[in-house]
């Protein structure tokens, strides 16, 4: 199988479904998207705590936006990519594939589990309750459920490829999904609110603001690529134990 | 093609019929758990008659999942499952018959079941009629998506806990809707734009949800 | 610079216990995910993972 060895002719688009291939691609890659995310992740900051004024309806607290916002989006971008690779597991039955997005998933969970603390704690100063059910935050909760019954059905099956298969799956069908729950839980949401849809948890957001909620989104995204990798390098290892290569590493001791 | 689906769909009627206990079991259960709510929030019909409509629902979601072990993990125990995997009819077909089969003993008499229940909560003529039809509309949709977790956990332990887990969330937009359908019957308004969502989310289900069955089922029984 | 001095930073205008509340166990999560995924890459490493993980067997060896 083209698997075990990376293709010698011209077209190397598979080069790195071969587990060694992408072990060492990534070992090299990680240490960057750390550095990177490091460093946007302190230009951020500074921005958002040190640039960004005073908001004129709430105050300090408003600053939980430069966390709270890009952890959503990195949720739901997780998600998609997380789908997106396992249709790829299941369309070329490359393991690779499937160790990627396994190893996106518990990032995406934390992801979205950061979305919702941040926005209770944001919420409660800002608008009263830790906790009102709103369009987003629901949708969010659901979509952590969907990471965590992704991750369930992936450990509750013994045999590996059985699982990565049958999570496979479910991330797609849950993929589908995400639009429609998203679209149907807003609409729930203005139908029990009855007046007019509050849209922005950030009201006028002015210039330093945007810049230091993208700039921080970004920091979030270059983490999130980072631990990814460093998981699926991990699962990697855990899979192929037996192989030469790996065993060869463990002699090493590097 | 059709012929496949016939045989499949008369064969697990069949087989319900014959274990008639198993089908009561799943409208037990639904009846059950709906009169566990005024049991939690008191018996004042104001509230009552204000969530039973979403009750009802929830509980419908949980009597199809319930019921949904039945739908694959008899055949899988006894090798039948496989046998019509391999038998060359299209996966899709048997797949769609064994659901339709499936919504027949458990959406349909679920359905039924909530006429006696909407007089439980005082919705009156009006919520009741359109919380049939909801249920109607959007409980083929609960098959077809608890069809899915079903084929992805067959044989596995965890069973219906898992299961549960995995196809609820996936649910939400049905209850959404089916609910508001009966709160929007409630506030006189008219309930056709949801009942063409539940109408579109049990379409696209029946679309979308065969294959990914009938994908599943190949890699559970690998 | 938007703070007169640093205890009005650390105030945010009262909601001091939310906004560190929230960047706080973002910032813990953060560091826990990134020890914890150090610790198993370096298992995996020594090849003594704690996840049994059972290649695929041939047909007809698993299924319940």
């Amino acid at each position: 199988m083209a698997e075990s060895s990376p293709p010698r002719t011209g077209f190397h688009l598979f080069r790195y479904a071969a587990p060694p291939e992408f072990f060492r691609l990534a070992g090299r890659a990680v240490p960057c998207f750390g550095v990177l995310a490091l460093l946007l992740g302190g230009a951020g900051l500074y921005l958002g705590f040190f640039v960004a004024p005073v908001d004129a309806q709430q105050g300090q607290v408003y600053r939980i936006m430069f966390v709270h916002v890009p952890a959503a989006w990195m949720a739901m971008f997780i998600y998609v990519v997380m789908a997106f690779w396992a249709a790829m597991g299941l369309v070329f039955n490359t393991r690779m594939s499937a160790i990627l997005a396994s190893g996106l998933a518990p990032t995406g969970a934390l992801m979205a589990f950061l979305s919702l603390w941040t926005g209770a704690l944001w919420g409660r100063p800002a608008w009263g309750t830790y906790w009102d059910w709103d369009a987003r935050m629901t949708s969010t909760l659901i979509l952590l459920f969907l990471y965590m019954g992704f991750m369930a059905l992936h450990s509750a099956i013994d045999d590996v490829r059985r699982a990565d298969r049958a999570a496979g799956v479910l991330a797609l069908v849950g993929v589908v999904n995400v639009p429609i729950i998203y679209f149907s839980v807003q609409w729930w949401n203005t139908l029990h609110q009855g007046s007019s849809i509050t849209l922005g948890k950030a009201p006028s957001i002015a210039t330093p603001m945007l810049a230091a909620m993208l700039v921080m989104t970004f920091a979030f995204w270059m983490y999130c690529i980072a631990a990814a990798l460093t998981r699926a390098r991990a699962i990697v290892l855990e899979r192929e134990r037996d192989s030469d290569w790996v065993r060869a590493l463990a002699g090493e001791g590097a | 093609m059709t012929g496949a689906l016939w045989a499949v769909i008369r064969r697990d009627l069949l087989l319900a019929l014959r274990q008639r206990g198993d089908v009561l079991n799943v409208l037990l259960f639904f009846v059950v758990v709906i009169t566990m709510l005024p049991l939690g929030v008191g018996p004042e019909m104001g509230t009552l008659r204000l969530i039973g409509a979403g009750w009802v629902w929830v509980a419908a979601l949980l009597a199809s999942i319930v019921s949904l072990a039945r739908l694959f993990a008899q055949d899988y125990a006894d090798g039948a499952l496989e046998q019509l995997m391999l038998s060359g009819q299209p996966a899709t077909a048997i797949v769609v018959g064994k659901i339709l089969a499936h919504w027949l003993v458990t959406g349909a008499p679920i359905t039924l079941a909530a006429i006696p229940i909407a007089v439980m909560f005082d919705l009156g003529f009006e919520r009741a009629a359109t919380l049939v039809a909801a249920l109607a509309l959007g409980t083929p949709a609960l098959s077809l998506i608890g069809a899915i977790g079903a084929a992805l956990t067959l044989g596995l332990r965890g069973g219906g806990v898992l299961v549960t887990l995995l196809v609820l969330p996936l649910t939400a937009p049905v209850l959404i809707f089916g609910a508001a359908a009966v709160e929007a019957t409630a506030g006189g308004l008219s309930p056709a734009p949801d009942f063409l969502f539940l109408g579109g989310l049990s379409l696209g289900a029946a679309a979308l949800a065969p294959w990914a069955i009938a994908t599943a089922l190949r890699i559970s029984l690998e | 610079m938007n703070w007169g001095s640093w205890s009005e930073f650390w105030n945010m205008g009262g909601h001091g216990g939310y906004v560190w509340s929230a960047y706080g166990v973002t910032a813990a999560l953060v560091v826990l995910e990134v020890l914890l995924l150090r610790a198993r890459l370096g298992r995996a490493r020594r090849g003594s993972s704690s996840r049994r993980v059972r290649p695929a067997r041939a047909p007809g060896g698993q299924g319940g």
